[in-house]
């Protein structure tokens, strides 16, 4: 086996020293009732060149060169070429958790710039290493707010991302959290109304997203308003991190849960993304997660520790803040690069660029189609409500090797035939244009059948 | 040095500062296309929800960028550079064919959400290591979606908890033994449940008698890792399984250990009932500096009804889909499917490793913590003097009569050129030294490394206060934790 570097005759020397006859002796521990006397049924042992072979023709089945407007939790952004050159390199790639601070001073301090980065973009004080991704984040923030203040109740948004929802539910549900859904008003965002009947005086945090999953901006500051005046906290969660370029952060938050896939993390069917949470500094001892500190070395030099590791399974266990160890450090290594690459003036016109895309398409589809929430401010996506149902008319522009907006009948039955679009600075116009068409064809040729339809009615 | 090895040597390396030390006005790493659409007035569109400014974002060149992270690199121990005796971590090699099949077009660039008919190779991908990995395990059903080892537990014991629900029995406690990782009380206590604390016996296993007497109607499950963080082989597993089984308690299995078992034994076949298996331990994806990892979780039949939604499943007409329609399941612990990238990477090592290639990777594995072993009898202290399987835990007994603790050895073991052992864990043993070396060294580099060994004894004999005060050879030494603590400084700020 090409990964094992040991001859026959360096085994039998081993064994030798060891005092074994066979390698069989080694495993004498197990009870011989249970051992495996067969080859496993798996396949076969293959070459390098037929395994990348074999994932050639998957990627092949898999929609390879398609544009697409998908986004809802997963944006497909241009990823600069040094990310990979850089995590490539083995110190980052094969290196384990930084516990031995001496030895890992590039994954401490690459993570303590990620921390403040972070911290910058989303007006926070502090963030953390990361969390698995946004849908954990927004979660594990929930039940940090939970701890927090004491109360044992959530009120969340309807509009926050269905399956971010989910996660929150099975987090909740076990921990015996009640748990209360707001509804969205004609313009995409949250009810005010129904959100001040629904926070109670057991109401720990409100949970919006915003972006929310129609791309609509909150009103995050009224709402951080209504959820303080009733002692309970407010928690958002951003899917969509490049928002950040050009939507001012959500000051009124005191919890942030981000999904920072949208910085250089490629889309690879769902994961590994980079979840992480931001916090304001009185609140960092109830925070989950990996933190890193700066402190000094004996001879006074600056150097990085992880820190704060008294709130962490491994020292408090059953006591912890949350039972997460391994996070996302190298995906979070590729958002770091990510904002280095475009840092302070690059974010904010790459951010720029999805917005002008965004509101290009919607005004094209506008013309033709019924684009919804209008009323209120949004970023890169939008929401298109069609006569036909939005799958047949998706399986037709797939034709063109374009995957069309996501059907939202399986998440928001409500809507009816409405579809969430999304636009990044990789859409290009000719992709727009081709996309409006063929919702235009399908609006004119119901129309057309509607209009034949009384004279069918005649006839009969 | 007293005692140089021939592993490594000192030589100069760059220093670096923060991104936001270099930052000026002006530089700039990145070029966008010139947008085709028309311009927009951002303050129109946004109204007040408009960004004025970034904060202190850094604005630098690329070939700063380039130098700055590779310059960093360059502080970091990595596999790619020599043995890393992590144990209970196991820090094997990660082929580079992983990473290459990971970049396919159509597997980088997939959305989670695109059509199922597009989306079939990236569900035979999850089908093929879903097969392989049920195979590996014994077990019958499997779910990917848990984004770490940690998460796997979570999900497990949901999977436990919704099913003495459905059989109307909540039950409120789960048994974790002494030696456990810190994870599995955590774990328990998320999910609801009572912790109580199961002792081991003088042979560092499962005590029977403890395990009887603990053992009632109230008990959800035991969480047990076998091989045990001691490295050894829990022989009385049917007896364990037994007793748990006969009182309606399931047996949970930390796969952290399954680099021991690969191709020579499965943990379906002793009785576990659910377990959660760690790819980027097992299975070769990168540890990445602390993730990503990924962490499926596998079950017997009777669990399967409460697996997370969406299950995978094949149709009728030969393609792949995603079953949502699960009334009983436990619902969603991750967005979308889980950590894909690592299902890639997983699979592409089961496949160059095939059947025979798993068993030689878990017989070297063995056969060279045995070797270890050994080599550092009499040297160090062996607290228990069982067989050890993939890994074996020494004690600071010996040396910390010099007042050389576990911690002190192991900062030494950095100057030799290694990585450090795993330093006081399990927490059963006082001054614990935990060595995994994986099947990935060479007979050479575990030469090298018990010669390390060896001479740090020998230092502490006639030199203490040199080991007490390692690393000698690293950029910083012994950084002050407890004021990194006590004030945290958790980001940068300019200076005033």
């Amino acid at each position: 086996m090409r990964y094992l570097p040991k001859s026959p005759a360096d085994r039998e020397a081993m064994l030798k020293t060891i005092g074994a006859r066979s390698i069989d002796d080694l495993f004498a521990p197990i009870p011989p009732e249970y051992r495996l006397n067969r080859d496993l049924k798996i396949p076969r042992q293959m070459a390098e060149s037929e395994i990348v072979d074999w994932f050639r023709e998957r990627s092949r089945e898999n929609g390879d060169g398609y544009a697409t407007f998908l986004g809802a939790g997963a944006y497909y952004h241009y990823r600069p070429v040094i990310i990979d050159s850089l995590i490539s390199r083995g110190e980052f790639l094969t290196a384990y958790t930084p516990y031995q601070a001496e030895i890992s001073q590039g994954t401490l301090q690459s993570i303590f710039e990620f921390q403040t980065m972070i911290s910058e973009l989303t007006g926070m004080e502090v963030a953390n290493a990361s969390m698995y991704d946004g849908s954990t984040a927004a979660a594990e923030a929930v039940m940090m707010a939970v701890r927090l203040t004491g109360r044992r109740s959530v009120v969340v948004a309807r509009s926050v991302h269905p399956e971010y929802r989910q996660v929150l539910s099975t987090y909740a549900f076990h921990q015996g959290m009640p748990l209360a859904t707001v509804p969205f008003k004609d313009n995409g965002r949250i009810d005010f109304k129904e959100l001040e009947a629904a926070i109670t005086s057991d109401t720990a945090c409100v949970l919006v997203q915003s972006p929310n999953f129609f791309g609509t901006i909150e009103d995050v500051e009224a709402i951080g308003e209504l959820a303080h005046s009733k002692g309970a906290m407010l928690v958002v969660a951003i899917a969509e991190a490049i928002s950040l370029g050009i939507v001012a952060p959500p000051k009124a938050a005191d919890i942030i849960a981000m999904e920072a896939q949208s910085f250089g993390v490629p889309l690879g069917f769902g994961g590994p993304y980079c979840g992480v949470i931001a916090t304001r500094e009185a609140y960092v001892r109830q925070m989950p997660g990996r933190l890193v500190g700066q402190t000094t070395d004996r001879n006074g030099k600056r150097g990085f520790v992880l820190t704060l590791a008294t709130r962490e399974q491994h020292i408090r266990r059953e006591k912890a803040t949350s039972n997460i160890c391994t996070n996302q450090a190298l995906i979070a290594l590729m958002a770091n690069i990510f904002m280095t690459v475009y840092g302070k003036v690059g974010l904010k016109e790459l951010a720029k660029q999805n917005l002008a895309k965004t509101a290009y398409a919607a005004q094209q589809f506008a013309k033709h189609g019924k684009v919804l929430f209008s009323g209120a401010p949004r970023f890169n996506e939008f929401v298109v409500q069609t006569t036909e149902d939005p799958y047949a008319i998706n399986a037709r522009i797939l034709g063109h090797k374009i995957v069309g907006g996501l059907p939202l009948k399986k998440f928001y039955p409500e809507l009816g035939n409405a579809s969430v679009w999304c636009c990044t600075e990789l859409t290009s116009r000719s992709i727009i244009d081709t996309a409006v068409g063929h919702v235009a064809d399908s609006e004119r040729s119901v129309r057309s059948a509607q209009q034949e339809e009384p004279a069918e009615e005649v006839t009969r | 040095m007293k005692h140089m090895t021939r592993k490594a040597t000192r030589h100069v390396n760059q220093n670096e500062g923060l991104i936001f030390e270099k930052s000026s006005p002006g530089k700039a790493a990145w070029k966008l296309a010139p947008l085709d659409v028309p311009e927009v007035d951002t303050k129109e569109l946004l109204g007040s929800a408009e960004r004025k400014d970034l904060g202190n974002m850094p604005e630098v060149s690329e070939i700063e960028i380039i130098r700055h992270f590779t310059r960093l690199s360059t502080w970091n121990y990595a596999i790619d550079l020599g043995m890393y005796p992590l144990g209970s971590c196991t820090m094997k090699y990660n082929p580079r064919v992983n990473e290459a099949v990971s970049r396919l077009d159509g597997i980088a660039n997939a959305h989670p959400y695109q059509p199922e008919k597009t989306s079939q190779g990236a569900l035979r991908i999850i089908k093929t290591l879903s097969d392989c990995l049920l195979e590996i395990t014994g077990m019958d059903a499997i779910t990917l979606q848990p984004a770490a080892g940690a998460h796997g537990e979570l999900t497990g014991l949901l999977l436990v908890r919704a099913y003495h629900d459905a059989q109307g029995s909540s039950r409120k406690k789960v048994l974790i033994p002494d030696s456990a990782h810190g994870t599995n009380p955590a774990t328990a206590a998320m999910v609801g449940y009572a912790v109580e604390n199961l002792k081991s016996s003088a042979q560092g296993m499962v005590d029977i008698g403890a395990l009887e007497a603990q053992m009632n109607e109230d008990v959800a499950a035991l969480m047990l890792t076998n091989p045990n963080t001691l490295g050894v082989f829990e022989q009385d597993i049917h007896k364990i399984a037994e007793l748990l089984h006969a009182k309606g308690g399931l047996l949970y299995m930390d796969g952290a250990n399954m680099n021991a078992l690969v191709g020579k034994v499965r943990p379906g076949d002793f009785g576990v009932d659910v377990m959660h298996l760690n790819l980027h331990k097992t299975f070769s994806t990168p540890h990445g500096g602390g993730g990503p990892g990924s962490g499926p979780v596998a079950i017997k039949k009777q669990l399967e009804p409460f697996l997370p939604k969406p299950v995978l499943i094949s149709k009728p007409d030969g393609t792949l889909g995603f079953d949502y329609e699960r009334p009983q399941s436990i619902g969603r612990v991750r967005s979308f499917y889980g950590n894909f990238g690592m299902f890639v990477r997983a699979l592409a090592y089961i496949l160059a490793n095939g059947p025979d290639g798993l068993r030689q990777t878990t017989e070297d594995a063995v056969l060279n913590a045995n070797y270890i072993r050994k080599g550092l009898e009499g040297t160090y202290d062996l607290p228990y003097s069982i067989p050890s399987m993939h890994e074996v835990v020494f004690s600071d007994k010996i040396q910390a009569r010099k007042g050389a603790r576990t911690m002190d050895l192991a900062k030494r073991v950095i100057d030799y050129g290694f990585h450090p052992y795993t330093t006081a864990f399990p927490l059963i043993v006082p001054g614990a030294m935990m060595i995994e070396p994986t099947e990935s060294e060479s007979k050479e580099e575990l030469d090298l490394f018990l010669e390390a060994m060896r001479s740090i004894a020998q230092e502490v004999e006639e030199d203490a206060e040199l080991v007490k005060t390692a690393p000698h050879s690293t950029r910083v030494s012994r950084l002050d934790e407890t004021a990194a603590a006590r004030k945290p400084v958790l980001r940068w700020k300019p200076t005033p």
